[in-house]
Protein backbone atom coordinates (compact mmCIF):
# COMPACT_ATOMS: atom_id res chain seq x y z
CA UNK A 1 0.00 0.00 0.00
CA UNK A 2 1.06 3.47 -0.68
CA UNK A 3 2.18 5.50 2.50
CA UNK A 4 0.46 8.41 3.47
CA UNK A 5 1.59 11.81 2.38
CA UNK A 6 0.46 14.90 2.80
CA UNK A 7 1.31 18.42 2.61
CA UNK A 8 2.40 19.52 6.32
CA UNK A 9 3.58 22.22 8.28
CA UNK A 10 7.41 21.89 9.58
CA UNK A 11 5.46 22.75 13.02
CA UNK A 12 2.76 20.35 12.12
CA UNK A 13 4.94 17.64 11.17
CA UNK A 14 6.76 18.27 14.45
CA UNK A 15 3.28 17.16 16.24
CA UNK A 16 2.55 14.40 14.20
CA UNK A 17 6.42 13.29 14.65
CA UNK A 18 5.52 13.42 18.55
CA UNK A 19 2.40 11.30 18.05
CA UNK A 20 4.30 8.45 16.18
CA UNK A 21 6.89 8.49 19.46
CA UNK A 22 3.79 7.84 21.71
CA UNK A 23 3.54 11.06 23.25
CA UNK A 24 0.94 11.46 25.63
CA UNK A 25 1.35 14.79 27.34
CA UNK A 26 1.49 18.14 26.18
CA UNK A 27 2.20 21.36 28.63
CA UNK A 28 2.54 24.68 26.94
CA UNK A 29 1.66 28.53 26.36
CA UNK A 30 0.95 29.55 22.89
CA UNK A 31 3.65 31.49 20.92
CA UNK A 32 4.76 32.29 17.89
CA UNK A 33 6.12 30.68 15.68
CA UNK A 34 5.54 27.47 17.23
CA UNK A 35 1.86 27.40 18.00
CA UNK A 36 0.82 25.09 15.04
CA UNK A 37 2.65 22.51 17.33
CA UNK A 38 0.15 23.20 20.37
CA UNK A 39 -3.10 23.68 18.13
CA UNK A 40 -2.25 20.06 16.35
CA UNK A 41 -1.65 18.26 19.24
CA UNK A 42 -4.76 20.02 20.99
CA UNK A 43 -6.44 18.56 18.87
CA UNK A 44 -4.93 15.03 18.14
CA UNK A 45 -3.64 14.07 22.05
CA UNK A 46 -7.23 13.64 23.22
CA UNK A 47 -7.71 11.10 20.24
CA UNK A 48 -4.95 9.11 21.69
CA UNK A 49 -5.67 9.39 25.21
CA UNK A 50 -3.21 11.98 25.95
CA UNK A 51 -3.69 15.18 27.75
CA UNK A 52 -2.98 18.57 26.65
CA UNK A 53 -2.82 21.85 29.03
CA UNK A 54 -2.27 25.10 27.95
CA UNK A 55 -0.87 26.73 31.23
CA UNK A 56 -0.53 29.91 32.84
CA UNK A 57 2.74 30.60 31.28
CA UNK A 58 5.75 29.05 30.14
CA UNK A 59 7.36 28.49 33.44
CA UNK A 60 3.96 26.60 34.73
CA UNK A 61 4.20 24.87 31.40
CA UNK A 62 7.60 23.37 32.09
CA UNK A 63 6.74 21.95 35.42
CA UNK A 64 3.75 20.39 33.84
CA UNK A 65 5.72 18.44 31.34
CA UNK A 66 8.48 17.77 34.20
CA UNK A 67 5.71 16.28 36.04
CA UNK A 68 3.74 14.45 33.63
CA UNK A 69 6.99 12.83 32.39
CA UNK A 70 7.72 11.72 35.92
CA UNK A 71 4.20 9.53 36.09
CA UNK A 72 5.60 7.95 32.57
CA UNK A 73 3.71 9.78 29.91
CA UNK A 74 6.05 10.68 27.30
CA UNK A 75 6.16 14.92 27.47
CA UNK A 76 6.45 17.61 24.91
CA UNK A 77 6.35 21.72 25.03
CA UNK A 78 6.84 23.95 21.83
CA UNK A 79 7.80 27.19 22.27
CA UNK A 80 10.10 30.03 21.13
CA UNK A 81 13.16 31.91 22.48
CA UNK A 82 11.01 34.05 25.26
CA UNK A 83 9.31 30.98 26.17
CA UNK A 84 12.66 29.01 26.51
CA UNK A 85 14.13 31.90 28.60
CA UNK A 86 11.46 31.64 31.00
CA UNK A 87 11.88 27.34 31.10
CA UNK A 88 15.44 27.91 31.85
CA UNK A 89 15.49 27.17 35.74
CA UNK A 90 13.30 23.65 35.03
CA UNK A 91 15.20 22.78 32.19
CA UNK A 92 17.81 22.62 34.66
CA UNK A 93 15.46 20.70 37.42
CA UNK A 94 14.97 17.95 34.46
CA UNK A 95 18.63 17.90 34.06
CA UNK A 96 19.67 17.02 37.76
CA UNK A 97 16.43 14.93 38.68
CA UNK A 98 16.88 13.32 35.08
CA UNK A 99 13.17 13.18 33.43
CA UNK A 100 12.95 12.33 30.24
CA UNK A 101 11.23 15.62 28.07
CA UNK A 102 11.43 17.16 24.64
CA UNK A 103 11.45 20.86 24.21
CA UNK A 104 10.55 22.16 20.44
CA UNK A 105 12.16 25.79 20.51
CA UNK A 106 10.72 27.30 17.13
CA UNK A 107 13.44 30.24 16.56
CA UNK A 108 12.55 33.78 16.53
CA UNK A 109 15.04 36.65 16.30
CA UNK A 110 15.76 38.24 19.86
CA UNK A 111 16.71 38.96 22.48
CA UNK A 112 13.71 39.55 24.44
CA UNK A 113 10.49 39.27 22.34
CA UNK A 114 12.54 40.10 19.32
CA UNK A 115 10.60 39.64 15.64
CA UNK A 116 7.86 36.98 16.38
CA UNK A 117 6.86 36.45 13.00
CA UNK A 118 11.16 36.26 11.50
CA UNK A 119 13.16 33.30 11.79
CA UNK A 120 16.18 33.74 13.76
CA UNK A 121 18.92 30.90 15.05
CA UNK A 122 20.26 32.84 17.88
CA UNK A 123 19.11 30.57 20.67
CA UNK A 124 21.95 27.87 19.57
CA UNK A 125 24.24 28.56 22.40
CA UNK A 126 21.50 28.77 24.59
CA UNK A 127 20.46 25.18 24.31
CA UNK A 128 23.40 24.28 25.91
CA UNK A 129 24.25 26.97 28.25
CA UNK A 130 20.79 28.52 28.53
CA UNK A 131 20.32 26.55 32.10
CA UNK A 132 23.01 27.14 34.74
CA UNK A 133 25.32 24.55 35.80
CA UNK A 134 27.31 21.92 34.46
CA UNK A 135 24.93 19.30 33.02
CA UNK A 136 24.85 17.50 29.42
CA UNK A 137 22.48 19.06 26.89
CA UNK A 138 21.15 17.52 23.73
CA UNK A 139 19.97 19.67 20.95
CA UNK A 140 18.37 18.55 17.62
CA UNK A 141 17.92 20.76 14.40
CA UNK A 142 16.48 19.72 11.59
CA UNK A 143 16.08 21.29 8.15
CA UNK A 144 13.27 20.04 7.00
CA UNK A 145 9.52 18.58 6.94
CA UNK A 146 10.48 15.53 7.01
CA UNK A 147 13.21 15.23 9.15
CA UNK A 148 11.05 17.44 11.46
CA UNK A 149 8.87 14.48 11.93
CA UNK A 150 12.14 11.87 12.18
CA UNK A 151 13.93 14.32 14.24
CA UNK A 152 10.93 14.63 16.95
CA UNK A 153 10.67 10.74 17.32
CA UNK A 154 14.22 10.74 17.79
CA UNK A 155 14.42 13.46 19.81
CA UNK A 156 11.71 11.44 22.25
CA UNK A 157 14.24 8.59 22.01
CA UNK A 158 17.46 10.29 23.09
CA UNK A 159 15.06 11.27 26.25
CA UNK A 160 14.15 8.38 26.97
CA UNK A 161 16.82 6.40 26.75
CA UNK A 162 19.04 9.03 28.45
CA UNK A 163 16.80 9.87 30.90
CA UNK A 164 17.05 14.01 30.25
CA UNK A 165 15.85 16.74 28.11
CA UNK A 166 16.38 16.79 24.67
CA UNK A 167 15.66 20.57 22.23
CA UNK A 168 14.48 20.21 19.01
CA UNK A 169 15.55 23.83 16.97
CA UNK A 170 14.33 24.82 14.40
CA UNK A 171 13.80 28.08 12.51
CA UNK A 172 10.33 30.18 11.83
CA UNK A 173 11.63 28.81 7.59
CA UNK A 174 11.26 25.35 8.43
CA UNK A 175 8.81 26.03 10.61
CA UNK A 176 6.59 27.71 9.09
CA UNK A 177 7.18 26.24 5.72
CA UNK A 178 5.31 23.35 3.83
CA UNK A 179 6.40 20.40 1.95
CA UNK A 180 5.10 16.93 1.46
CA UNK A 181 5.62 14.23 4.23
CA UNK A 182 5.39 10.20 3.42
CA UNK A 183 3.98 9.66 7.09
CA UNK A 184 5.76 6.50 8.26
CA UNK A 185 4.32 2.90 9.16
CA UNK A 186 4.51 1.76 12.57
CA UNK A 187 7.39 -0.25 13.18
CA UNK A 188 9.56 1.74 10.23
CA UNK A 189 10.99 4.39 12.83
CA UNK A 190 12.49 3.03 15.79
CA UNK A 191 10.49 3.84 19.20
CA UNK A 192 12.39 3.92 22.50
CA UNK A 193 10.60 3.90 25.78
CA UNK A 194 12.41 4.62 28.94
CA UNK A 195 13.66 1.43 31.22
CA UNK A 196 11.59 0.25 33.80
CA UNK A 197 13.08 -1.04 36.96
CA UNK A 198 13.60 -4.41 37.93
CA UNK A 199 13.88 -4.66 40.97
CA UNK A 200 10.88 -4.46 44.09
CA UNK A 201 9.57 -1.44 45.01
CA UNK A 202 11.04 -1.91 48.13
CA UNK A 203 14.43 -1.98 46.38
CA UNK A 204 14.22 0.68 44.06
CA UNK A 205 16.38 4.05 44.10
CA UNK A 206 15.49 5.90 41.51
CA UNK A 207 19.66 6.95 40.97
CA UNK A 208 21.47 3.74 41.62
CA UNK A 209 24.07 4.08 39.07
CA UNK A 210 25.29 0.40 39.29
CA UNK A 211 22.26 0.03 37.24
CA UNK A 212 24.43 1.72 34.64
CA UNK A 213 25.47 5.26 33.43
CA UNK A 214 21.10 5.70 32.91
CA UNK A 215 19.29 4.24 36.10
CA UNK A 216 15.53 3.00 35.34
CA UNK A 217 13.15 5.35 35.84
CA UNK A 218 9.64 4.17 37.81
CA UNK A 219 6.47 6.10 37.42
CA UNK A 220 5.54 8.61 40.09
CA UNK A 221 2.53 7.56 41.86
CA UNK A 222 2.98 3.89 41.05
CA UNK A 223 3.70 1.63 44.07
CA UNK A 224 7.04 2.81 43.69
CA UNK A 225 7.84 5.64 45.93
CA UNK A 226 10.68 7.53 45.49
CA UNK A 227 11.85 11.38 46.08
CA UNK A 228 12.65 13.75 43.50
CA UNK A 229 14.56 17.05 44.15
CA UNK A 230 16.45 19.65 42.32
CA UNK A 231 19.15 19.23 45.10
CA UNK A 232 22.29 17.40 44.61
CA UNK A 233 21.13 13.68 45.73
CA UNK A 234 22.20 10.64 46.88
CA UNK A 235 20.99 7.55 44.81
CA UNK A 236 17.81 7.07 46.81
CA UNK A 237 16.70 10.72 45.50
CA UNK A 238 17.67 12.31 48.64
CA UNK A 239 19.56 15.74 49.03
CA UNK A 240 23.21 14.80 49.83
CA UNK A 241 26.25 17.30 50.26
CA UNK A 242 28.49 14.49 50.52
CA UNK A 243 31.32 15.22 48.29
CA UNK A 244 32.14 11.77 46.70
CA UNK A 245 28.62 11.38 46.40
CA UNK A 246 28.14 14.78 44.24
CA UNK A 247 30.87 14.48 42.59
CA UNK A 248 29.95 10.85 41.45
CA UNK A 249 26.34 12.03 40.56
CA UNK A 250 27.62 15.30 38.83
CA UNK A 251 29.92 13.25 36.14
CA UNK A 252 27.64 10.36 36.01
CA UNK A 253 24.95 13.08 34.21
CA UNK A 254 27.61 14.84 32.10
CA UNK A 255 29.57 11.67 30.86
CA UNK A 256 26.01 10.11 30.40
CA UNK A 257 26.57 12.05 26.75
CA UNK A 258 29.45 12.68 26.42
CA UNK A 259 30.33 8.78 26.51
CA UNK A 260 27.65 8.14 24.17
CA UNK A 261 28.42 11.12 21.68
CA UNK A 262 28.52 8.19 18.50
CA UNK A 263 24.80 7.34 19.02
CA UNK A 264 23.96 10.89 19.83
CA UNK A 265 25.80 12.21 16.88
CA UNK A 266 24.01 12.69 13.49
CA UNK A 267 25.21 14.49 10.29
CA UNK A 268 25.36 15.05 6.73
CA UNK A 269 27.55 15.61 4.33
CA UNK A 270 27.44 17.05 1.23
CA UNK A 271 30.30 17.36 -1.76
CA UNK A 272 32.87 17.40 1.43
CA UNK A 273 35.57 14.57 -0.34
CA UNK A 274 37.46 17.06 -1.86
CA UNK A 275 36.55 20.34 -0.99
CA UNK A 276 38.39 23.34 -0.31
CA UNK A 277 35.75 25.17 1.51
CA UNK A 278 33.68 23.82 3.52
CA UNK A 279 30.38 25.49 4.53
CA UNK A 280 29.16 24.60 7.85
CA UNK A 281 25.47 25.51 8.61
CA UNK A 282 22.13 23.82 10.56
CA UNK A 283 18.77 24.26 10.10
CA UNK A 284 17.29 26.75 6.89
CA UNK A 285 20.26 28.08 6.47
CA UNK A 286 21.53 24.76 5.51
CA UNK A 287 19.60 24.60 2.73
CA UNK A 288 20.60 28.05 1.43
CA UNK A 289 24.34 26.65 1.59
CA UNK A 290 23.59 23.37 -0.41
CA UNK A 291 22.35 25.60 -3.10
CA UNK A 292 25.25 27.81 -2.63
CA UNK A 293 27.69 24.71 -2.81
CA UNK A 294 25.91 24.10 -6.15
CA UNK A 295 26.03 26.99 -7.35
CA UNK A 296 30.17 27.50 -6.69
CA UNK A 297 30.51 24.20 -8.06
CA UNK A 298 29.36 25.48 -11.64
CA UNK A 299 31.94 28.29 -10.97
CA UNK A 300 34.77 25.53 -10.52
CA UNK A 301 35.46 26.54 -6.70
CA UNK A 302 35.62 23.07 -4.48
CA UNK A 303 32.63 23.71 -1.66
CA UNK A 304 30.74 21.30 0.04
CA UNK A 305 28.24 21.35 3.01
CA UNK A 306 28.53 19.69 6.91
CA UNK A 307 25.42 19.55 8.38
CA UNK A 308 25.16 18.87 12.15
CA UNK A 309 21.40 17.20 12.74
CA UNK A 310 22.44 16.39 16.21
CA UNK A 311 23.99 20.10 17.38
CA UNK A 312 24.63 19.26 20.40
CA UNK A 313 26.58 17.23 21.51
CA UNK A 314 29.24 19.57 19.13
CA UNK A 315 30.83 17.40 16.36
CA UNK A 316 33.92 17.80 17.08
CA UNK A 317 35.52 15.13 15.76
CA UNK A 318 34.28 15.32 12.19
CA UNK A 319 34.32 19.61 12.08
CA UNK A 320 38.21 19.01 13.59
CA UNK A 321 38.86 16.70 10.64
CA UNK A 322 37.44 18.77 8.20
CA UNK A 323 39.65 21.94 9.31
CA UNK A 324 42.86 19.52 8.15
CA UNK A 325 41.08 19.27 5.20
CA UNK A 326 39.73 22.39 4.07
CA UNK A 327 41.47 25.80 3.14
CA UNK A 328 38.48 27.56 4.81
CA UNK A 329 34.99 26.82 6.69
CA UNK A 330 32.57 29.48 6.63
CA UNK A 331 29.71 29.15 9.05
CA UNK A 332 26.37 31.14 8.08
CA UNK A 333 24.16 31.68 11.08
CA UNK A 334 21.00 33.79 11.48
CA UNK A 335 22.41 35.67 14.19
CA UNK A 336 26.16 37.55 15.11
CA UNK A 337 27.93 34.36 15.64
CA UNK A 338 27.51 31.49 17.56
CA UNK A 339 28.56 27.94 16.47
CA UNK A 340 31.40 29.38 14.79
CA UNK A 341 32.97 29.65 17.90
CA UNK A 342 32.44 26.15 18.63
CA UNK A 343 33.88 25.20 14.90
CA UNK A 344 36.83 27.45 15.80
CA UNK A 345 37.76 25.68 18.93
CA UNK A 346 37.50 22.39 17.08
CA UNK A 347 39.19 23.61 14.03
CA UNK A 348 42.74 24.45 16.70
CA UNK A 349 44.18 27.06 13.85
CA UNK A 350 44.12 24.52 11.03
CA UNK A 351 41.91 26.61 8.66
CA UNK A 352 40.42 29.92 8.07
CA UNK A 353 36.70 30.04 10.19
CA UNK A 354 34.42 32.32 8.88
CA UNK A 355 31.20 33.82 9.89
CA UNK A 356 28.94 35.10 7.68
CA UNK A 357 25.66 36.37 10.18
CA UNK A 358 22.15 37.72 8.93
CA UNK A 359 19.43 39.35 11.74
CA UNK A 360 17.28 41.57 10.00
CA UNK A 361 14.52 39.10 10.00
CA UNK A 362 14.90 38.25 6.05
CA UNK A 363 16.45 34.64 5.31
CA UNK A 364 20.25 34.29 4.96
CA UNK A 365 20.26 33.63 1.34
CA UNK A 366 22.44 31.62 -0.66
CA UNK A 367 23.95 34.79 -2.57
CA UNK A 368 24.91 36.05 0.86
CA UNK A 369 27.46 32.71 1.44
CA UNK A 370 28.57 32.92 -1.94
CA UNK A 371 29.97 36.19 -1.41
CA UNK A 372 31.65 34.87 2.01
CA UNK A 373 33.40 31.77 0.08
CA UNK A 374 34.48 34.34 -2.50
CA UNK A 375 35.96 36.66 -0.06
CA UNK A 376 37.80 34.27 2.16
CA UNK A 377 39.21 31.74 -0.27
CA UNK B 1 9.27 21.96 -16.83
CA UNK B 2 12.18 24.03 -15.80
CA UNK B 3 14.47 22.38 -12.70
CA UNK B 4 13.15 25.48 -9.97
CA UNK B 5 9.95 27.04 -10.80
CA UNK B 6 9.44 29.89 -8.45
CA UNK B 7 6.10 31.52 -7.72
CA UNK B 8 5.11 34.27 -5.27
CA UNK B 9 1.69 35.66 -4.24
CA UNK B 10 1.56 38.78 -2.62
CA UNK B 11 -2.04 40.98 -1.55
CA UNK B 12 -2.82 42.30 1.88
CA UNK B 13 -3.21 40.03 4.95
CA UNK B 14 -6.36 38.27 4.76
CA UNK B 15 -6.51 38.12 0.84
CA UNK B 16 -6.16 34.15 1.05
CA UNK B 17 -3.02 34.80 -0.74
CA UNK B 18 -1.09 32.41 1.67
CA UNK B 19 -3.84 29.53 0.88
CA UNK B 20 -3.46 30.51 -2.64
CA UNK B 21 0.10 29.32 -2.28
CA UNK B 22 -0.67 26.15 -0.16
CA UNK B 23 -3.32 25.18 -3.04
CA UNK B 24 -0.65 25.31 -5.70
CA UNK B 25 1.93 23.42 -3.55
CA UNK B 26 -0.33 20.63 -3.02
CA UNK B 27 -1.79 20.52 -6.47
CA UNK B 28 2.36 20.06 -7.69
CA UNK B 29 3.36 17.97 -4.45
CA UNK B 30 0.61 15.46 -3.84
CA UNK B 31 -1.59 15.31 -6.96
CA UNK B 32 1.18 15.61 -9.59
CA UNK B 33 3.75 14.28 -7.46
CA UNK B 34 6.52 16.63 -8.54
CA UNK B 35 9.15 18.29 -5.15
CA UNK B 36 7.24 21.19 -3.81
CA UNK B 37 7.86 24.00 -1.17
CA UNK B 38 5.58 26.51 0.43
CA UNK B 39 6.25 29.50 2.51
CA UNK B 40 5.65 32.69 3.69
CA UNK B 41 6.10 36.07 4.64
CA UNK B 42 3.88 38.35 7.15
CA UNK B 43 3.56 40.93 9.64
CA UNK B 44 1.99 40.46 12.94
CA UNK B 45 -1.33 41.97 11.96
CA UNK B 46 -4.31 39.46 11.63
CA UNK B 47 -5.93 41.91 8.62
CA UNK B 48 -3.77 44.22 6.65
CA UNK B 49 -0.38 45.09 5.73
CA UNK B 50 1.41 43.49 2.72
CA UNK B 51 2.08 39.94 2.66
CA UNK B 52 3.50 37.20 0.06
CA UNK B 53 3.27 33.49 -0.06
CA UNK B 54 6.40 31.94 -2.52
CA UNK B 55 5.85 28.31 -4.15
CA UNK B 56 8.88 26.66 -5.61
CA UNK B 57 8.10 23.61 -7.48
CA UNK B 58 10.55 21.40 -9.49
CA UNK B 59 11.38 17.95 -10.27
CA UNK B 60 14.71 17.64 -8.13
CA UNK B 61 14.61 17.83 -4.38
CA UNK B 62 14.26 21.79 -3.47
CA UNK B 63 16.97 23.27 -0.96
CA UNK B 64 16.56 26.77 -0.57
CA UNK B 65 13.17 26.82 -0.34
CA UNK B 66 12.52 30.96 -0.31
CA UNK B 67 12.85 32.38 -4.02
CA UNK B 68 16.10 33.45 -5.88
CA UNK B 69 14.55 34.86 -9.48
CA UNK B 70 10.77 34.75 -9.08
CA UNK B 71 9.15 33.38 -12.44
CA UNK B 72 5.62 34.46 -12.18
CA UNK B 73 4.91 36.90 -9.78
CA UNK B 74 0.87 37.85 -8.52
CA UNK B 75 0.32 41.43 -6.66
CA UNK B 76 -3.40 42.00 -5.55
CA UNK B 77 -2.53 45.18 -3.93
CA UNK B 78 -0.10 48.56 -4.77
CA UNK B 79 1.58 47.79 -1.15
CA UNK B 80 2.11 44.14 -2.26
CA UNK B 81 3.25 45.17 -6.02
CA UNK B 82 5.64 47.93 -4.33
CA UNK B 83 7.02 45.79 -1.77
CA UNK B 84 7.34 42.29 -3.06
CA UNK B 85 7.08 42.17 -7.40
CA UNK B 86 10.68 42.52 -7.73
CA UNK B 87 13.23 39.69 -8.22
CA UNK B 88 11.64 39.05 -11.06
CA UNK B 89 13.76 37.30 -14.14
CA UNK B 90 14.02 38.43 -16.84
CA UNK B 91 11.04 37.44 -19.38
CA UNK B 92 9.37 36.57 -16.65
CA UNK B 93 5.52 37.31 -15.46
CA UNK B 94 3.64 39.76 -13.17
CA UNK B 95 -0.13 39.90 -13.16
CA UNK B 96 -1.62 42.38 -11.34
CA UNK B 97 -5.09 43.07 -10.27
CA UNK B 98 -5.63 45.48 -12.67
CA UNK B 99 -8.25 47.64 -10.04
CA UNK B 100 -6.11 48.23 -7.45
CA UNK B 101 -2.49 48.15 -8.71
CA UNK B 102 -2.06 51.38 -11.09
CA UNK B 103 1.71 52.13 -10.93
CA UNK B 104 3.56 48.66 -12.01
CA UNK B 105 6.98 48.09 -11.38
CA UNK B 106 9.17 48.24 -14.15
CA UNK B 107 11.43 45.63 -15.48
CA UNK B 108 12.26 42.98 -18.14
CA UNK B 109 9.17 40.70 -17.59
CA UNK B 110 5.71 41.07 -19.15
CA UNK B 111 3.01 42.55 -17.15
CA UNK B 112 -0.18 41.39 -17.26
CA UNK B 113 -3.66 42.67 -15.77
CA UNK B 114 -7.32 41.05 -15.11
CA UNK B 115 -9.56 42.91 -12.64
CA UNK B 116 -9.60 39.53 -10.32
CA UNK B 117 -11.29 41.42 -7.38
CA UNK B 118 -14.03 42.73 -9.50
CA UNK B 119 -14.52 39.28 -11.40
CA UNK B 120 -14.78 37.60 -8.25
CA UNK B 121 -17.64 40.05 -6.86
CA UNK B 122 -19.26 40.34 -10.63
CA UNK B 123 -19.16 37.51 -11.97
CA UNK B 124 -18.45 34.67 -9.13
CA UNK B 125 -20.93 36.40 -7.09
CA UNK B 126 -18.08 36.43 -3.93
CA UNK B 127 -15.13 38.52 -3.28
CA UNK B 128 -13.88 36.09 -0.45
CA UNK B 129 -12.84 34.50 -3.53
CA UNK B 130 -10.23 36.28 -5.23
CA UNK B 131 -7.85 34.39 -4.61
CA UNK B 132 -8.99 31.43 -6.19
CA UNK B 133 -9.51 33.59 -8.93
CA UNK B 134 -6.21 34.80 -9.11
CA UNK B 135 -4.86 31.09 -8.33
CA UNK B 136 -6.59 29.81 -11.61
CA UNK B 137 -5.45 32.88 -13.52
CA UNK B 138 -1.66 32.32 -12.36
CA UNK B 139 -2.21 28.48 -13.35
CA UNK B 140 -3.49 29.17 -16.78
CA UNK B 141 -1.18 32.10 -18.03
CA UNK B 142 2.21 29.96 -16.28
CA UNK B 143 0.85 25.83 -16.80
CA UNK B 144 3.04 25.34 -14.05
CA UNK B 145 0.30 22.72 -13.17
CA UNK B 146 -2.48 20.81 -15.16
CA UNK B 147 -6.24 22.69 -15.06
CA UNK B 148 -6.82 20.09 -13.64
CA UNK B 149 -4.83 19.54 -10.50
CA UNK B 150 -5.11 22.94 -9.84
CA UNK B 151 -8.85 22.50 -9.45
CA UNK B 152 -8.56 19.00 -7.49
CA UNK B 153 -6.13 20.61 -4.65
CA UNK B 154 -8.84 23.76 -4.43
CA UNK B 155 -12.03 21.05 -4.06
CA UNK B 156 -9.79 19.33 -1.51
CA UNK B 157 -9.37 22.53 0.43
CA UNK B 158 -12.72 24.30 0.71
CA UNK B 159 -15.49 22.74 2.49
CA UNK B 160 -18.36 20.94 1.03
CA UNK B 161 -20.68 24.05 0.76
CA UNK B 162 -18.04 26.02 -0.88
CA UNK B 163 -16.65 23.50 -3.67
CA UNK B 164 -19.64 24.87 -6.66
CA UNK B 165 -18.31 28.41 -6.23
CA UNK B 166 -14.61 27.66 -5.82
CA UNK B 167 -14.99 25.54 -9.07
CA UNK B 168 -16.62 28.49 -10.95
CA UNK B 169 -13.84 30.63 -9.39
CA UNK B 170 -11.20 28.75 -10.33
CA UNK B 171 -12.55 28.04 -14.14
CA UNK B 172 -13.08 31.82 -14.33
CA UNK B 173 -9.83 32.47 -13.31
CA UNK B 174 -8.16 29.49 -15.59
CA UNK B 175 -9.89 30.71 -18.89
CA UNK B 176 -8.97 34.52 -18.68
CA UNK B 177 -5.27 33.54 -17.50
CA UNK B 178 -5.20 31.19 -20.44
CA UNK B 179 -6.81 33.89 -22.97
CA UNK B 180 -3.88 36.50 -21.70
CA UNK B 181 -1.35 33.57 -22.53
CA UNK B 182 -2.50 33.72 -25.96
Amino acid sequence: MAKKVALLQGNEACAQGALYAGCKFFGGYPITPSTEVAEVLSVELPKVGGKFIQMEDEIGAMAAVIGASLTGAKSITATSGPGVSLKQELIGYACIAEVPCVIINVMRGGPSTGMPTGPGQSDVMQAMWGTHGDHAAIALVPASCQEIFTETVRAFNLAEKYRMPVQVLFDEIVGHMRERIEFPEPGELEVIDREAPSVSPEDYKPYDSTKGQVPPLAAFGSEYKYHVTGLNKADDGFPTTKASLVDAEERRQVNKVLDNVADIESNEEYLTEDADVIIWAYGSTSRSARYAVNELRKEGIKAGLFRPITLWPFPNKRTAELAVQAKAIVVPEMNLGQMVFEVERAAKGNCVVAHEGRVDGDPLNPGQIMAKVKEVL
Amino acid sequence: MAERYELRFSGAGGQGLITAGIILAEAASIIEGKNAVQSQSYGPEARGGASKSEVIISDAPIDYPKATVVDACLAMTQEAADKYANGIKEGGILLLDADFVHNAPEGNFTVYRLPITRMAKDDVGREIVANVVALGAVIGLTGVVSKDAGEQAVLRKVPAAFKDLNKKAYNLGYSKGKELAG
